[in-house]
C-alpha cells in the first residue's frame, strides 16, 4: 500500500500557456543523470534561467509562489515526450497534486505512478484559478477528490479524475506494482495463450 | 465504445485481470529498453529484491546518447558513458538480449525492433519512449511508458492501463508528387490539433495507407504521440507481412501460415465500430513545413505563417510565443525561410527509403556552404545498406556529413546540438523550444526530400520544382 490521498492543501503557482511539452519541464540534457534525485533542480531550467544562469520573468522564480504546493496549468500539459523525469522533477521540486484543462496521457499516467494527482478543470476554472492565485498568491488551494472538488478561498469549482485514478489515489494503490504482482501466475496464463508468445507451434 | 476492432482484439487477448480500480491489468507481449529511461527502473528491481520475470520478451538497444561521429569508448561525455555502462551491466546481469554497437544491429529502437523482425501483428509493446507508437504500422498496439512503468514491465511482463477509445482517420487517393508520409502525419495534426488524440488510439485506414510501404507507415503512426494519441495503428495486410518474412526473429517457414492466419483474425472488420471516425482527402496535400514550437503549428509550402486572426482565441498564447520564439512574422511566407542546419534522421525518417528520397534529391548537387548537413542513418543496418547502395557517397560528395546510427540531433543528448538560435530543417518529430539542444534552437519540420532541397537552398524551398527538374532531365 502507498499512502492514501483524498486532499490536498496549500499554495498554488499558475504556469500558463497550452501545449508546454516534457521538454520544456525538463530538458534532456538533464536526462543524462541515472537517478531521479536532482531532478528537483532542473524543473522548467529554460523558461526560468537564461544559460548563464540569470533568473527570467516565470512564476517560479517568484518569491510569493516559492512555497506553492499545487500547479495550475492550461491545455494538453505534459505533452510530447514520456520521460518521467518531468513528474519526477515536479514532484520532486514540491508539488502535490496539479489541475489543468487536460493532460497529455502518458504524462498523466506516470504522474498517478508516483502518487501526484493531475485533476481537470473548464477552461473557466481554470482562468479563474490562475487569475485568483495571481493576484492573492496566498490564497489557501484545497483539491479534495472525494467531492471531486477544488476550492480557493470561499470559492468552489468541480474538478474531474477518472474513476480509476481517483480509486487508486483515494484507496492507496496508485503504486499498482504490488497488484500486478500478484497476479503473476494469471499473465503467464494469458501469455500462453497467445500465439506469437508460444511461437506460433500450438 | 468501439467494437470488433483490431484495438479491441488485441486489447481483449491479453486482458489478465480487471484491477479494483476498474484499470485492466494488460500483459505486455513486447518490451523494448533504450539507455535513458531505465537505469532507474532496473535500480529499483534491485532495491525490491525482485527479478525480471520474462526477460526474452525485453529487447535492448542504445540509442538516445550514442555520439554519431565515433563510437570509440569511453564516450568522451562522461554521463553517456555511465549511462551506456548502466544498461550493459542491466542486460548482463538479467540476461536481456541487447543490440549494442558490436552487434552491428544497433540503432534507433523504433528502426531495430521492425528490422529484426520483432515487431510484429497483435502484440502489446511498451518502451520507454512515447514514439513506441511507431510499432502500430504493424497492426500492433504499441505505445510509451514511464520508467516506473517500465519497472512493472520487467518485474510482471504487464501494466495498470485504462482503455482508450478508437478514432478511425481515412486518407484516400495517391500522394501527389513531392508529398510523403510525413506531410500526410503533419496534415493530421494540423487539422485534429495536438491534443486531438488525447483519450484516443487511431486506426489509420483508406487508400493512402494501403498504397503505403511498412517504411511510410512507421512514419505515420510515429507520430501519432504528437497529434495527442497515444497510440496509432494500421491494420496488417500483404505488405505487412512481405515486410516481416524472412527477417531474423519472424515466424519460421513452417509456422508462418499459422502466423498469417492469426494476423487476419485480428484485423478490424466492415462490423467494427468506432468511437470517431474522420476522413481526408490525398488530392489537397502539398509539402507540409512547421514554423512554430508544436507539430501542430504547420503551413503547406506555399502558404504564409498564420496571422493571430486565423488562431482561434484558446490556442492565442501559444501562437504569439511561437513568434516571439521562432522571431518570425504573422503572414509571412514560409518559402524563403533561411535556415543553418538541416538534420535527416530520427525514428520518423531514417529508415532506407528516406535516405534514398534525400539522395534523389542531393545527387549532382551541394548543399549550401553556410548549411550544415547531417544524415544520420536510423540503425547500423540502414547504415550498411545505404552505403551498399552508394547512398553515403552521394551525400558526402554534396557536402553532407555521414554519421553513424542513433537519435542524434532529433533530441540531442549527443554531442549533435544546435548552436544559438540557429534554424534547422528537420525531418524528425518535435519542434519544440529547445529540442534540438540550444535552448534558442528553432526547428523546421518536414520530409526528407523537402530537407534535403532546403539543404541545397539554404532555405525553405518547395521540393517539387526540384523534382520537376529531375524529370525533365530524365
Amino acid at each position: 500500500m502507498t499512502p492514501i490521498i483524498t486532499k490536498i492543501v496549500g499554495t498554488a503557482v499558475p504556469i500558463m500557456g497550452n501545449d508546454i511539452d516534457t521538454d520544456r519541464i525538463i530538458p534532456a540534457r538533464f536526462l543524462k543523470e541515472i537517478t531521479f534525485e536532482q531532478m528537483g533542480e532542473y524543473l522548467f531550467a529554460d523558461a526560468r534561467f537564461e544559460s548563464d544562469g540569470t533568473p527570467k520573468d516565470h512564476p517560479l522564480n517568484t518569491e510569493s509562489f516559492k512555497t506553492a504546493t499545487i500547479m495550475v496549468v492550461g491545455r494538453n500539459f505534459g505533452c510530447g515526450s514520456s520521460r518521467e523525469h518531468a513528474p519526477q522533477s515536479i514532484k520532486r521540486y514540491g508539488i502535490r497534486a496539479i489541475i489543468g484543462e487536460s493532460f497529455s496521457e502518458i504524462f498523466a499516467g506516470n504522474c498517478t505512478s508516483i502518487g501526484v494527482p493531475t485533476a481537470t478543470a473548464s477552461e473557466s476554472t481554470i482562468q479563474a484559478l490562475q487569475e485568483c492565485i495571481t493576484a492573492h498568491p496566498t490564497t489557501v488551494i484545497t483539491i479534495d477528490l472525494d467531492t471531486r472538488e477544488v476550492s480557493a478561498g470561499d470559492r468552489k469549482f468541480p474538478i474531474a479524475l477518472p474513476d480509476s485514478r481517483r480509486h487508486s489515489f483515494v484507496t492507496g494503490t496508485w503504486d499498482s506494482a504490488a497488484l500486478l504482482l500478484s497476479n503473476l501466475d494469471k499473465v503467464r496464463h494469458t501469455a500462453n495463450q497467445l500465439p506469437y508468445i508460444t511461437g506460433f507451434n500450438n | 465504445m468501439s467494437k470488433h476492432t483490431l484495438y479491441d482484439t488485441v486489447w481483449d487477448s491479453h486482458r489478465v485481470a480487471t484491477l479494483p480500480s476498474g484499470q485492466d491489468q494488460l500483459l505486455i507481449g513486447l518490451h523494448l529498453i533504450h539507455e535513458v529511461t531505465t537505469p532507474q527502473a532496473f535500480a529499483a528491481l534491485r532495491e525490491k529484491g525482485l527479478t525480471v520475470a520474462f526477460p526474452h520478451r525485453t529487447f535492448a538497444t542504445m540509442d538516445h546518447i550514442i555520439p554519431t561521429d565515433t563510437i570509440a569508448r569511453p564516450y568522451k561525455d562522461s554521463q553517456a558513458e555511465s549511462m551506456a555502462q548502466a544498461l550493459e551491466h542491466n542486460v548482463a546481469e538479467y540476461g536481456i538480449p541487447f543490440f549494442g554497437p558490436s552487434s552491428q544491429k544497433q540503432g534507433i529502437v523504433h528502426v531495430v525492433g521492425p528490422e529484426l523482425g520483432i515487431t510484429q501483428p497483435g502484440m502489446t509493446i511498451a518502451c520507454g519512449d512515447s514514439h513506441t507508437s511507431t510499432h502500430g504500422a504493424f497492426g500492433s498496439l504499441a505505445f510509451g511508458i514511464g520508467t516506473t512503468e517500465v519497472q512493472h514491465v520487467l518485474e510482471t511482463q504487464s501494466l495498470a492501463l485504462s482503455r482508450l477509445k478508437v478514432r478511425r482517420i481515412t486518407f484516400d487517393g495517391p500522394l501527389p508528387q513531392g508529398t510523403y508520409a510525413k506531410d500526410v502525419i503533419l496534415k493530421i495534426i494540423q487539422t485534429l490539433g495536438v491534443k486531438g488524440g488525447i483519450g484516443y488510439a487511431y486506426e489509420f485506414g483508406g487508400t493512402t495507407f494501403e498504397a503505403m510501404s511498412m517504411e511510410e507507415r512507421m512514419t505515420v503512426c510515429n507520430m501519432s504521440i504528437e497529434g495527442g494519441a497515444r497510440i496509432g495503428y494500421i491494420n496488417p495486410d500483404e505488405t505487412t507481412y512481405a515486410y516481416i518474412k524472412g527477417r531474423p526473429y519472424a515466424p519460421s517457414d513452417e509456422n508462418w501460415d499459422k502466423a498469417v492466419a492469426y494476423w487476419n483474425s485480428i484485423k478490424s472488420t466492415d462490423q467494427s465500430e468506432y468511437d470517431d471516425v474522420v476522413h481526408f482527402n490525398a488530392a489537397d496535400l502539398e509539402p507540409m513545413v512547421t514554423w512554430g514550437i508544436t507539430p501542430g503549428q504547420s503551413v503547406s509550402i506555399n502558404q504564409s505563417i498564420p496571422t493571430l486572426q486565423d488562431i482561434s482565441e484558446s490556442d492565442r498564447k501559444t501562437t504569439e510565443d511561437a513568434y516571439a520564439y521562432m522571431k518570425i512574422t504573422p503572414g509571412q511566407p514560409i518559402k524563403g525561410l533561411k535556415v543553418n542546419v538541416v538534420f535527416i534522421g530520427s525514428c520518423t525518417n531514417s529508415r532506407i527509403s528516406d535516405l534514398r528520397e534525400a539522395a534523389r534529391i542531393l545527387e549532382g548537387k551541394t548543399v549550401q556552404s553556410t548549411v550544415q548537413t547531417i544524415v544520420v542513418p536510423g540503425s547500423q543496418q540502414v547504415k550498411a545498406q545505404a552505403e551498399a547502395e552508394g547512398l553515403d557517397r552521394i551525400f558526402q560528395a554534396a557536402g553532407a556529413q555521414w554519421r553513424n546510427a542513433g537519435c542524434s540531433m532529433c533530441l540531442a543528448m549527443n554531442p549533435d546540438q544546435l548552436i544559438g538560435d540557429q534554424v534547422c530543417a528537420s525531418t524528425s518529430n518535435r519542434n519544440f523550444m529547445g529540442r534540438q539542444g540550444s535552448p534558442t534552437g528553432r526547428t523546421l519540420l518536414m520530409s526528407p526530400a523537402m530537407a534535403a532541397a532546403a539543404a541545397i537552398t539554404g532555405c525553405v524551398t518547395d521540393v517539387r520544382d526540384m523534382i520537376l527538374e529531375l524529370g525533365e532531365k530524365s
